[in-house]
């Protein structure tokens, strides 16, 4: 196969920017991903089978079969988890990885969000750090991701943001009922309600029609193609420059190094299972936190006996989701109006700023109800089944409001991926084993969330609430997941550097939400979008026409 | 719309596609699903359009209703009983006559394999202790006797409980495609409008409902 000069694996949020990127610089690319790429054809609504309500197996990858992975409880026991199951962790495999069918809030993290540590001091047991770079480092590469994706929304309801320069380049899409019962209740309790920021199209944009408001969004894909991900936005352009080339299907085993320490390339299997090599003289792996680091946990040579970038045993640590906490509020009157995406209003006034929390999260109204998710929702003396919960089920679906939002987690050096020394995929490949949980003072922030969320509801005139703040035993990491190669200036505390870079490897590069050293208290995706940008940039600038001058 | 749909195990289904309107600028379909990537049936043709959808979403799964692709009668018997006691009838269908039974058996030959032995035990086990406790199949109880059984399998078998549970709920209020929730009837009984409204007839219909 014809030498490139980039590889990228993963055609996810952050693998599509930098494709295009590198393409349109003239660089010659492969852009290679693991699954598939779907056409609205594919795009069915299934209650029970799309990439969040997956109890009939995810509806964009992987699939069940063959994808297995490891998760060790708190004593010390493994088990097996199917990529369905919310052990999983999972996020997606296909063309547009999570950006096809997320809920698409495009949020920038906040200036404290970068300096967590500076800003409250490391919690005991914590690997709480600061990045290496900061908000205005990124915020141009925010405003860029915001245009070239497609953001709509209006923040000016609230003076708790990063300074921008740049409005947004949608209004935001008419508000709803629940909108309309929120807002002048948060505005009671001195908060600032605002319309969430939304990778969806409110207006025609970029050549494609606005969103049409329907009941299936967060978790489906857009038949109507009104929501912006990698897969119609920089993709189509990179393939367009005539630069980059899409293999889709093909799994990529490990990165190739040469007796120096540099990269040459990636092995990997194509859609026949057939293993192949691709040279190129720069690597980068964009396969999102958790499968970023089992590839180069995978990459062992002689140089680099324990993975790419682990000299220090820093791979896959730090690992971190959101602990998602809130509150279900019942109501006398409808609050259902069947119009979606049903997300549409938040409060940041609690991401920073209270004493005695490290951080804290956004707060916003939950994407539009299905039935099946009303099903164990329901007022707490509720029976679990019979009649009566049918009659609960007819009396409440239309008078819920949900509230919650994705606590900032305080991150471990123990919450972590490594490869499991048996189990193995269907390539053959070891599988992802998480261990560790999540650090305590996580849970008590979460718990403040879920007052404040009750609260909000209460205001707003529910008759009961239910407040929802669990403690689970695994790791947090799903559809958020970040970290496991974290950024940093320090080689023996990080893995890249402040430009993605891996430390001693100086033509392979992470760029994809596991560089995060902090997650922020908001949905990742526009950040990892920004940082794709950002590092794009930088890595074109070093570019010298035929290798990377670092 | 109707469609196909192919399952892993490589059979096709006719399938709704969840694109519906009722104002003919809704009728335009998306880029890539033009009328030569679909397989359009008779059926479709025939209706002659979207306002079918609903009676296509119900049941428009494989056309042998009725037969079974995993659960033995006498199982189907037992578990019918079970379901029908976790979603009762009322002035709304009651899980099996909602179509509860099909859609378990068809994913235990599909994304439920893996819950196959778990059913046949738990099964066997709900008649053991109805036979212990009443001297009858389950599906002999009466009424009172039924619910009896069923918290007793709740308390006796939990994870087996659960499991069907779970499944019972998925079938009676998950998307009618699989087989359960015929003809949308839980979505009906919520009050959400079937087939969907959506796009600029949502603002048609509702002007002043919404902020
Ligand atoms: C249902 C859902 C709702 C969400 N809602 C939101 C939201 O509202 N807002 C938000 O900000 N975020 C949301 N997210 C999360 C968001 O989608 C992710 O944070 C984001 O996509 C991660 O970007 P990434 O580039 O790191 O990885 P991804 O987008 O996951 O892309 C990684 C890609 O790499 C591929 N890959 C991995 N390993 C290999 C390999 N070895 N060989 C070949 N290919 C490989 C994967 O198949 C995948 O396609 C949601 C996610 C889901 C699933
Ligand atoms: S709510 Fe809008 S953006 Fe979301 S899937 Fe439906 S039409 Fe698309």
């Amino acid at each position: 196969m014809k030498q490139v000069n980039a590889v990228i694996v993963g055609a996810g949020a952050a693998g599509g920017i930098v494709a295009k990127e590198l393409a349109t610089a003239g660089l010659s690319v492969v852009l290679l991903e693991r699954g598939k790429w779907y056409t609205a054809n594919d795009c069915r609504k299934d209650d029970l089978r799309n990439q969040r309500t997956t109890v009939l197996g995810n509806a964009f990858g992987p699939e069940d079969e063959g994808n297995p992975r490891v998760w060790v409880d708190p004593r010390g026991e493994a088990h097996l988890a199917l990529a369905s199951e919310g052990s999983y962790q999972n996020d997606a495999a296909c063309v547009g990885g999570g950006t096809l069918s997320y809920g698409a809030q495009a949020w920038r993290y906040m200036p404290q969000d970068f300096r967590m540590r500076s800003t409250y001091g490391a919690p005991q047991g914590s690997s709480l750090e600061d990045w290496p770079i900061s908000y205005d480092d990124l915020e141009p590469f925010y405003e860029k991701a915001e245009w070239e994706i497609g953001v709509s929304g209006d923040y000016a309801g609230t003076p708790f943001h990063g300074p921008r320069r740049r409005d947004l380049p949608m209004p935001p899409l008419p508000p709803g009922r629940e909108f309309a019962l929120l807002e002048p209740a948060a505005r009671r309790l001195g908060l600032h309600p605002f319309h969430i920021p939304m990778a969806r199209n409110s207006i025609p944009y970029n050549g494609r029609g606005p969103c049409m408001r329907c009941r299936w969004c967060c978790g489906f894909a857009c038949e109507v193609d009104a929501k912006n991900g990698s897969q119609n936005t920089v993709i189509p352009v990179a393939l367009n420059t005539g630069n980059c080339e899409l293999r889709t299907e093909c799994m990529v085993k490990e990165i190739l190094t040469d007796d120096r320490g540099r990269a040459r390339g990636v092995a990997y299997f194509d859609e026949r299972g057939h293993l192949q090599e691709q040279l190129s003289d720069l690597v980068v792996v964009s396969g999102c936190a958790t499968e970023s680091a089992r590839l180069l946990l995978n990459s062992k040579s002689r140089l680099f006996p324990n993975g790419l970038g682990n000299r220090y045993d820093q791979v896959g640590r730090h690992l971190q989701g959101h602990h998602y906490t809130g509150a279900v509020g019942f109501f006398e009157q409808d609050t259902y109006d069947d119009i979606g995406p049903g997300a549409t209003i938040a409060v940041t006034d609690y991401n920073h700023g209270t004493p005695g929390l490290c951080g804290g999260g956004m707060l916003a109204n939950e994407f539009i109800r299905l039935p099946i998710h009303m099903v164990d929702r329901l007022p707490a003396a509720t029976p679990r089944w019979g009649v009566g919960h049918k009659k609960a089920m007819r009396a409440w679906h239309k008078r819920t409001v949900v509230i919650m939002g994705p606590t900032q987690q305080i991150p471990t050096a123990e919450g972590r991926v490594t490869l499991d020394p048996d189990v193995r995929d269907k390539w053959g490949l070891p599988v992802v084993r998480f261990s560790g949980n999540v650090h305590p003072h996580t849970f008590e922030i979460g718990a403040v969330q879920a007052e404040r969320a009750e609260a909000w509801l209460k205001e707003t005139g529910a008759v009961s609430t239910t407040r929802m703040a669990g403690k689970p035993e695994t790791v947090s990491a799903g559809q958020h997941q970040a970290g496991t190669c974290r950024m940093g200036n320090d080689p023996k505390g990080s893995v890249v550097n402040r430009f993605c870079q891996i430390h001693d490897v100086d033509n392979a590069f992470v760029i994809d939400s596991s560089v995060h050293v902090t997650n922020g208290g908001f949905n990742p995706a526009l950040t990892i979008m920004a940082l794709a940008y950002y590092a794009s940039a930088e890595l074109v600038r070093n570019w010298k026409g035929t290798g990377y001058r670092s | 719309m109707v469609g196909t749909e192919r399952w892993p195990d490589g059979r096709m289904d006719e399938i709704a596609i969840h694109f519906y309107g009722s104002h003919p600028s809704q009728w335009e379909l998306p880029m890539s699903l033009k009328a030569k990537d679909l397989l359009l049936t008779r059926r479709e043709l025939v209706a002659g359009g979207v306002a079918s959808s609903a009676v296509l979403a119900a049941g428009c799964g494989p056309a042998k209703l009725g037969d079974r692709e995993s659960l033995t009668e006498g199982e189907a018997r037992t578990l019918g009983v079970i379901c029908d006691e976790i979603v009762p009838g009322d002035e709304f269908p009651s899980a099996t006559q909602a179509g509860v039974l099909d859609y378990i058996d068809r994913q235990l030959a599909r994304a439920y394999r893996r819950h196959r032995d778990a059913y046949t035990e738990g099964l066997e086990q709900a008649e053991r202790l109805s036979r212990a406790k009443f001297g009858k199949t389950v599906a002999e109880l009466g009424g009172a006797e039924r619910l009896e059984t069923v918290r007793a399998i709740e308390r006796e078998n939990g994870a087996f409980f659960e499991l069907v549970r779970s499944h019972t709920m998925e079938g009676y209020y998950g998307s009618p495609r699989h087989g359960g929730n015929r003809d949308a009837v839980s979505w009906r009984m919520l009050g959400l409008e079937e087939p969907p409204v959506r796009g600029r007839a949502q603002f048609d219909l509702r002007k002043g409902s919404s902020s």
